[in-house]
């Protein structure tokens, strides 16, 4: 549950931040989002890259089946990934994912406690 | 909190974050670059995008409304000059902001800024040639008239309009790409788009003046003058033959010591010219008259040639006030219609070719640039320091002195290979305060001859032919532009700066220009080529064509009962004239005995040719090459000793071949023997067949692909997906259908002045500059197939006609 919010969370506010703050807003907020919702730094990362994984992918992929592919091809020659727009989709995707991975990741180690064992 | 991992990961995140938000080489940033919501996939414009809005300016005096067509061309209606002028930069900037500020940031010298230390040479070039300044005074001359002050002031707002709106994601996709933003439009701007624009079409390759002094060190002037004669032999000027010329009203002095001096001093001094222009940039007009056309009315035509571009230079519009009505292209960049029509007349243009800019040596008293010698003294300079800012780089400071000629462009701080720091001032027409667009903002209102004849005053230079038809039946074509009073070869060389004799001693009168109106013949004409032939009584050096011209008027003298589809017939007409005056003597002196049997089946390809450059035929193709290789067995044992070898035209060698048996050029210097035309001509032959013999056997000497073209984007090879490859549509240099390469008819227009307008265009591009909108390159394949598409002038009674598909509404704010 606690994954799904944080995945969630993380993609709503990272789609508001693109409407009004640079790209990289994405870090701050898949930080953000780690810090509030605690969770194992392994699965606080899957929860960054999957959330800006998706976002990206989905909004990408979005403007392109719109577009009928016309730019992406162009793009896609001029970076050496080839006319096709699924290839330049995925790095896109990866991209994003990636950096909220990584943010999510620091988020997750500001939140968790050393590893100690604690008795009671 | 766990120090170490968080430490780490930390570090990897930010250095993500930089690395993808930082320019590698050419790449883009990709994080920027590939967010979706930010970067180039905001540029992917949906198919069925809807362009409608309403919009509000507190510059807007009135309402206004934009309707766009099928093809996206918007009809502009405005109750207000001043709003219709402010829209039309709005629509430019939305449509085709980035080309319009790379252009004007290149004419200033500025694309250092851009793409780092690769672009300084050609950023110190263009200021050194005093682009900036050229432009600074026609903002004079803009701002101190009222109409052009008021109607570029709205251009700007319009343009900044749009561009204080512009979000991270709306910009276009070549700033995304480059990584920058776009500045403030401005007049400065404005007028920098119209000496680009006269570099283009009057600049250096019109007079070539260091090539023809570097020839002085081999040839003598009279040899020069034979060998870049005058006017052509074939030459059928625009004002036809036997036109009786007024007697001149003023003339220049030639300096008493200029023949022994200046024609026949040998001077090794060459300079190395880096940017000719296109030997293909030219254009076609004409008008025929009520009196030849089918429907009584007279057709006026334009294909004006340029290299062609992505985005196109051109933008369709018709822009409706209560005082015009015009439609054409315009110039992303200025307002106004540029090439079109109104009610009642319709107007075109082709460059005049004339020579306005002369190079003067200089004498500085030392280093510092600051004083020069002049008529027996030392004469102050300005000193100007250009800064060039270098992206990723140090600012590089250059000190360009102006005299009284213009700037000192090159120096000992700006050579070429050989110009051994000699210091050399350009005296340029263009430099000049001038108010060119004040000629565009009364053609667009011109009702008649003499809002047209009276209109054309005001264009000083590029000089160009101006072609003219009204609906009262009128037709005229003035040769147009402030040309210089020179004596006979002054200018050819490279001029002494100290003598004020030397001087332009004032120009020819405007009303001595070569025009002509309502001719007997039933039509005017012009293809770029000399206006008027030697009995014209003023000396204008320059580079002119010669066929295209002969085909044109051939052609215009025969029709009769025109139609405007005969006009898009003699518009693609692709007949090589060149071809069909040279094939004979070609032939005459070809030795088939030395030509093995593969060689006479080339050339058997060539002599059942048909003479026309059509897309099919192999002809054309092989007189190609054979020109090529017959220039150059020539010409290259003779040339071989000049640097920087300026060649003759091809019509010179053509006509003297023709005519003399004994051509004095056809020996190679470099043999014992005496090489006859037979020789040269059989040896060229010999030379090319090989290439084409190969390619035939691969099924490539057709035309259609030698004569391939590519139509770049404006980043040139840096942008090829956003180019166009491979289209061809046949034509040929010195053809009138002038598709070659790279350049070709940038827009075809005629014009049949019924009561009704009846008017057809089409240019190879597209309305939209986004290579991520389907209005990209709409037009190309009509284009490149020689189609047309019919120009709706709309009416403000149409607004509910189902060729308006979007509509976007303008209100005061």
């Amino acid at each position: 549950m606690k994954f799904l919010t944080a995945l969630l969370l993380t993609a709503l506010l990272s789609f508001v931040g693109g409407l009004y703050a640079p790209w990289w807003s994405l870090a701050l907020m898949s930080f953000l989002v780690a810090v509030l919702v605690a969770q194992r730094p392994g699965k606080a990362f899957l929860a960054g890259f999957l959330a800006l994984f998706l976002l990206w992918g989905c909004v990408a992929l979005w403007l392109d089946v719109r577009n009928k592919g016309l730019l992406s091809a162009r793009i896609g020659e001029l970076l050496g990934l080839g006319s096709s727009s699924i290839l330049l989709i995925l790095v896109t995707a990866l991209i994003g994912g990636l950096v909220a991975g990584f943010a999510a990741l620091t988020g997750s180690y500001l939140r968790s406690p050393k590893r100690t064992t604690s008795f009671r | 909190m766990r120090i170490i991992p968080f430490a780490i990961s930390f570090i990897i995140t930010i250095g993500l974050v930089i690395a993808l938000n930082m320019k590698w080489g050419p790449a883009p940033p990709f994080g920027k670059f590939l967010s979706p919501q930010q970067g180039f996939w905001q540029n992917a414009e949906p198919i069925d995008k809807d362009f409608s809005a309403e919009l509000s300016f507190p510059e807007l005096k009135g309402r206004a409304n934009v309707y766009f067509d099928e093809r996206l061309v918007p009809h502009l209606f405005s109750d207000n000059d001043n709003d219709a002028y402010f829209i039309q930069g709005y629509l430019h900037a939305k449509f085709r902001l980035w080309q319009m500020e790379f252009q004007t940031m290149a004419t200033a010298g500025r694309i250092s800024e851009i793409i780092g230390d690769r672009a300084i040479d050609y950023d110190r070039e263009q200021r050194r040639m005093g682009l900036v300044f050229a432009a600074e005074n026609m903002v004079k001359g803009i701002e101190a008239n009222q109409q052009t002050r008021e109607a570029v002031g709205a251009y700007t707002a319009g343009v900044n309009a749009w561009i204080d709106n512009l979000t991270e994601s709306d910009l276009p996709v070549e700033y995304k790409l480059l990584d920058y933003k776009p500045e403030r439009w401005s007049n400065l701007k404005t007028a920098l788009f119209v000496k680009q624009l006269t570099k283009t079409l009057a600049g250096y390759g019109y007079g070539n003046d260091f090539q023809y002094t570097s020839l002085m060190s081999v040839f003598t002037d009279d040899e020069i003058k034979m060998l870049f004669p005058y006017a052509s032999d074939s030459l059928s000027p625009i004002i036809p033959k036997g036109t009786l010329y007024e007697t001149p009203s003023s003339f220049a002095l030639k300096p008493a010591g200029a023949d022994s001096v200046y024609l026949k001093k040998v001077d090794s001094l060459t300079i190395l010219q880096t940017d000719k222009p296109n030997d293909g940039i030219g254009s076609n007009n004409w008008a025929v008259s009520g009196s030849k056309t089918k429907s009584g009315a007279p057709i006026l035509c334009n294909d004006p040639h340029l290299d062609l571009n992505f985005p196109s230079i051109w933008y369709e519009l018709q822009m409706h006030t209560p005082s015009f009505n015009a439609y054409g292209v315009s110039f992303p960049g200025i307002p106004g219609v540029v090439i079109g029509f109104n009610d009642s007349i319709a107007f075109g243009f082709t460059n005049g070719g004339i020579d306005i800019m002369d190079f003067y040596k200089i004498r500085f008293k030392d280093d510092s640039k600051k004083q020069y010698w002049f008529e027996g003294q030392w004469k102050d300079t300005k000193i100007k320091v250009e800064e060039v800012k270098v992206r990723g780089g140090a600012t590089v400071l250059d000190t360009v002195a102006y005299t009284h000629f213009g700037p000192v462009m090159y120096d000992k701080s700006f050579t070429n290979v050989s110009s051994g720091g000699e210091a050399v001032a350009i005296r340029w027409k263009a430099h000049d305060e001038s108010n060119e667009l004040l000629m565009w903002w009364h053609l667009d209102r011109a009702k008649s001859y003499e809002d047209y004849a009276a209109a054309i005053k005001y264009l000083e230079c590029p000089v160009q032919n101006i072609v003219f038809a009204s609906k009262k039946g009128d037709i005229a074509l003035w040769q147009q532009g402030k040309v210089p009073l020179r004596w006979e070869r002054q200018g050819a060389y490279l001029m002494p700066g100290e003598d004020d004799s030397y001087s332009w001693q004032g120009y020819i009168p405007q009303e001595q220009n070569p025009h002509t109106f309502n001719p007997e013949r039933g039509f005017v004409s012009s293809a770029n080529q000399r206006g008027a032939d030697s009995s014209y009584p003023y000396y204008v050096p320059g580079d002119f064509s010669v066929y295209r011209g002969i085909r044109i008027n051939d052609q215009l003298n025969t029709l009769q009962q025109i139609t405007p589809e005969d006009m898009m017939k003699l518009q693609n007409d692709n007949y090589n004239t060149k071809a069909a005056m040279f094939r004979s003597a070609l032939l005459k002196y070809t030795d088939q005995s030395k030509l093995n049997e593969q060689e006479k089946k080339l050339l058997g390809i060539f002599t059942s040719w048909n003479l026309v450059n059509n897309v099919g035929e192999k002809g054309p193709t092989i007189f190609d090459a054979w020109m090529d290789s017959l220039m150059k067995e020539v010409w290259s044992d003779e040339f071989a000793r000049v640097k920087d070898p300026l060649y003759p035209h091809q019509s010179t060698l053509i006509e003297w071949l023709g005519r003399d048996s004994a051509f004095r050029y056809a020996d190679n210097i470099n043999t014992p023997g005496i090489e006859t035309n037979t020789d040269v001509v059989t040896n060229s032959f010999k030379a090319a067949a090989p290439a084409l013999l190969k390619l035939d056997a691969d099924g490539k000497l057709y035309w259609g692909h030698a004569n391939s073209l590519t139509i770049y984007h404006l980043l040139r090879t840096g942008a090829m997906p956003f180019a166009r490859q491979g289209i061809s549509n046949g034509g040929g240099s010195e053809i009138v259908n002038a598709t070659r390469k790279t350049f070709g008819p940038s827009w075809r227009m005629i014009v049949q002045l019924t009561e009704k307008t009846e008017a057809y265009g089409v240019y190879p591009g597209g309305q939209s500059g986004n290579p991520g909108s389907w209005f990209y390159d709409t037009f190309v394949d009509t284009w490149a197939e020689g189609k047309y598409y019919s120009l709706w002038v709309m009416t403000d009674k149409e607004a509910t006609d189902p060729k308006v598909k979007w509509t976007i509404k303008f209100n005061h704010r």
